[in-house]
């Protein structure tokens, strides 16, 4: 017989070991999935986990990717993180970052084509507004009425990508882009692009953003009795209030921030790597980084690194798609896979594991 | 029905745990069809003693004896066969399937779904507890959730059923209805064990109570011919003897509390109503009553975790009744609720965490909102050495720490402020005799220095030990203020059962 035993505190180096457990046990597994399709497993998992960055053909291309995929994750994964360790589940920074995106890209388009240093700061605070309107509809809604910011936040996704689909072809639409459905090119706007600071290295403004975040979070969770107030109401609800913690500020103070960082993600993308606003060029960034978030046990420093495991099995998955011929959908699994093992090694960091006969009632 | 034959007799049931004794030498019959009452007071060894009835505990000495033949459960599914069932408290039903399917799980043979709807239809319409097989149990009320447990001990026709102070989560309307159910399933030769603390209602229903104290039986008697007042009497004892004490001087009043009313968050919780009375320097209030009369409210409304109008509550004659908690603690208004871990302290969090949780502002463990550790870590040290709170170090988590250590950190991280006006609930619940006289002295000490302190707890001892006046809470409201000096068991019973009780008593009677 297999018994759990409470721990009497939370073991640290359970904390620090169940990631890498996680991903090794997804690298077992997955190769298991990757040979039921008829893959070389080893291959398989030394395309997604080293070629990008190692492979003499690919790296200089993947290389520079690994920032690029990685920023914008971190970015909203810090955001969600801090409203989950207050227990305020945000579900919905994908319509947060379209929302941003949106908001930050009108506000360059409407410069078009002036050309001032200003406009693409005014754009991330744009976008940082849009962000933020978005996700304080479920805060409001929670606040004054009661309702689950899970569903709230999930389903207004489905209006931010009715909203898009709406303005790319039409509010926002390119007027010289021969009735295509889609923006002007950011990128090929001076004033609003957001381009790589160091040549060839991925690193543009969204990644310094991502880095400031998680210097920020740190700083906020470990230093401030503001996010000690936010640990506490995620840990101990009643006691937070004999504390003198308002749920409702901390609801506000969580939706805000996480809303505010996804559309900050959303404008740097936009004006960034992808360009242009389009129908679908948000790319899942808003659930990804769900699984980042918990990935790096909604610690910042954790979530930096977790990000840049997430975006080299994005880039991987991509090659190996390529190479291998793997279907998309496997790396979609082997990246949920990723989640389900961190979750289910969780229970040791709170557990320990007895063998043999339980103690008799 | 008081001379039928004898169902279950209990004899010299004693079980304990380490460091107390839950039950002493426990002895009584319950006949068959008879609505039997335990009664006693938060800690007086009901739950243990159905426990063992139920066997889910093991006594460690004495014998059960059910219809002539021993009786000695190894597990509750043993008991079940038996024909004895239980209603816990705490319901264990599942939120997302139907009451039927919620009633299959808890049975060992259930019958096919169409026979068990048309079981429990029977059953409900039989003893008048209106319930739908189809529902979902996730939209329920308390009652009705209630009403599947019954319904599911029902359907193995008992032939005793305990019930866990059942009445705890119901609206009176529900209440009716369930006794109703009480008195005709004992008509028809089920007898119940029923658990409570409140009088009237064990006045109201049951044939006889066996009333326990500190794990021992006091007596057996029955409620009808017994008056609220004696019930109490023998529920609290009469061993106290009031402390003798100096005339002391107080200064002028610190606290006041001026018809006080505010409604409960808790949906079942007691509304506070027009309470109202003065602390002032020097002195200690204690506040007595059955538990969940108003205490924990009362707390809330004082601390700031509920806020009502400003002049409600007031401290050295500025209104505070407005403010918030945090405003009231850096004024010197501290506090600490019954609950430690969840409530008083976060579980997950470190002593040097939870030190911050209250002292952040008031001993400077901040700096325009940075928090300073070093400091922190310091202060928590020094609650740990000044109460003697057993741990590791301060960051231990204090889920770690047992029910009493845990109890001495609360306490001292408040007392260590040095609070102008310290309220605490339930001072020293679990805590053993030597930390209890620690605590104690360490709120007479704060009056000396010339704080208003008001204790609300459960145990009179305590109360005549520390208090200068005291007061009971009834339904919310608060009895009159007597000096503690010169107060009777008889007087204090009579508070705590609450004027309009007696009246009852005496027209019933």
């Amino acid at each position: 017989m297999i018994h759990l035993v409470k721990r009497p505190q939370p073991s640290r180096f359970w904390t620090a070991v169940t990631p890498i457990l996680a991903v090794l046990l997804t690298m077992v597994v997955g190769g298991f999935m990757f040979a039921a399709l008829g893959k070389p497993p080893l291959e398989a998992i030394r395309t997604i986990f080293w070629d990008p960055l190692f492979h003499e053909q690919f790296a200089a291309y993947s290389r520079p990717q690994l920032l690029i995929k990685a920023g914008p994750l971190i970015l909203i994964a810090i955001g969600l993180s801090i409203g989950f360790r207050a227990g305020i589940w945000n579900i919905g920074a994908e319509g947060q970052y379209i929302m941003g995106a949106i908001a930050g890209a009108g506000v360059g388009l409407a410069f078009y084509p002036m050309e001032s240093f200003i406009i693409f700061p005014l754009m991330v605070i744009a976008g940082a507004l849009g962000g933020w309107a978005w996700g304080m509809i479920p805060a409001v809604l929670k606040t004054k009425f009661g309702t689950n910011e899970i569903l709230v936040s999930l389903m207004l996704v489905y209006v931010a990508e009715s909203v898009l689909a709406s303005v790319s072809s039409g509010l926002l639409k390119n007027p010289d882009g021969m009735g295509f459905p889609g923006s002007r090119n950011l990128q090929q706007y001076d004033s609003a692009a957001n381009l790589e600071i160091i040549p060839n290295t991925g690193m543009h403004w969204g990644v310094v953003a991502a880095f400031v975040a998680v210097i920020f979070a740190y700083v906020l969770l470990t230093r401030h009795i503001r996010g000690f107030h936010i640990q506490l109401a995620g840990q101990a609800p009643r006691a937070a209030r004999f504390a003198g913690v308002r749920p409702a500020r901390i609801i506000l103070f969580c939706l805000g921030l996480s809303g505010a960082l996804a559309g900050m993600a959303g404008l740097f993308e936009v004006a960034g790597p992808s360009g242009q606003i389009t129908i679908d060029f948000n790319s899942g960034y808003g659930f990804t980084a769900i699984i980042v978030a918990f990935l790096g046990r909604l610690h910042p420093v954790g979530i930096l690194l977790a990000g840049l495991l997430m975006a080299l099995t994005y880039i991987g998955g991509e090659l190996a798609q390529l190479m291998l011929g793997l279907p998309g959908a496997s790396i979609q699994l082997f990246q949920g896979m990723l989640l389900f093992f961190l979750l289910a090694t969780d229970v040791f960091t709170n557990y320990r594991i007895r063998f043999g006969q339980g103690e008799a009632a | 029905m008081s001379d039928s034959e004898v169902l279950l007799e209990i004899k010299g049931l004693t079980k304990a745990y380490p460091g107390v004794t839950a039950n002493s030498d426990v002895s009584f019959d319950i006949r068959v069809g008879e609505v039997h009452a335990l009664l006693g007071e938060n800690g007086a060894g009901k739950s243990t003693l159905v426990k063992m009835i139920y066997g889910l505990v093991k006594p460690d000495s004495g014998t059960m004896t059910l219809n002539g033949a021993p009786y000695a459960p190894a597990e509750p599914r043993a008991a079940r066969a038996s024909g004895v069932a239980m209603v816990f408290q705490h319901f264990s039903l599942f939120d997302a399937l139907t009451v039927a399917e919620n009633i299959a799980l808890g049975m060992e043979n259930p019958p096919k779904p169409r026979d068990l709807a048309r079981q429990i239809r029977e059953v409900s319409e039989t003893y008048g507890l209106p319930l739908d097989p189809e529902r979902t149990v996730g939209g329920l009320s308390a009652g009705e959730r209630q009403r599947v447990e019954i319904i599911r001990c029902l359907l193995q026709d008992p032939r005793l059923l305990i019930m866990d102070e059942p009445t705890s989560v119901l609206t009176p309307q529900e209440v009716e209805i369930l006794f109703e159910t009480l008195r005709k399933l004992s008509a028809e030769g089920t007898a119940i064990l029923y658990i409570s603390h409140k009088l009237e209602e064990i006045r109201a229903l049951c044939d006889h109570a066996t009333i326990l104290r500190l794990g021992k039986k006091v007596a057996t008697c029955t409620p009808s011919e017994t008056t609220a007042r004696e019930l109490a009497e023998m529920m609290v004892g009469a061993s106290f003897d009031a402390v003798e004490r100096a005339e002391k001087a107080f200064g002028d009043v610190r606290l006041k509390v001026a018809g006080l009313s505010a409604k409960s968050p808790n949906e079942f919780g007691t509304s506070l109503k027009d309470i109202s009375f003065e602390v002032r320097a020097g002195e200690v209030l204690g506040i007595g009553g059955v538990a969940g009369n108003g205490q924990d409210e009362l707390l809330a409304a004082l601390s700031g975790e509920i806020t009502t109008a400003a002049d409600m509550v007031s401290f050295d004659g500025t209104p505070v009744g407005a403010l918030p908690p945090e405003p009231r603690r850096t004024a010197g208004i501290l506090s600490a609720p019954e609950e430690r871990l969840g409530h008083a302290a976060a579980p997950d969090m470190s002593l040097t965490e939870n030190a911050i949780l209250t002292a952040a502002a008031r001993e400077g463990l901040m700096n325009k909102g940075f928090l300073n550790w070093p400091k922190s870590t310091a202060f928590a040290e020094k609650v740990i050495d000044a109460f003697d709170v057993r741990t590791p170090g301060p960051g231990t988590a204090a889920r770690a720490l047992s029910g009493g250590n845990l109890q001495k950190f609360v306490i001292g991280r408040e007392v260590m402020q040095n609070p102008e006006v310290f309220i605490v609930n339930q001072p020293t619940w679990g805590v053993d005799a030597a930390a209890a006289a620690a605590i104690r002295q360490a709120i007479l000490n704060l009056a000396a220095r010339g704080a208003a302190v008001v204790v609300i707890s459960q145990d009179l001892d305590e109360l005549m030990e520390v208090a200068d006046r005291f007061a009971a809470l009834n339904e919310g409201r608060m009895s009159d203020i007597r000096p503690v000096q010169g107060l009777t068991v008889d007087e204090i019973g009579l508070m705590m059962g609450g004027a309009h009780d007696m009246e009852v008593a005496h027209v019933d009677a």
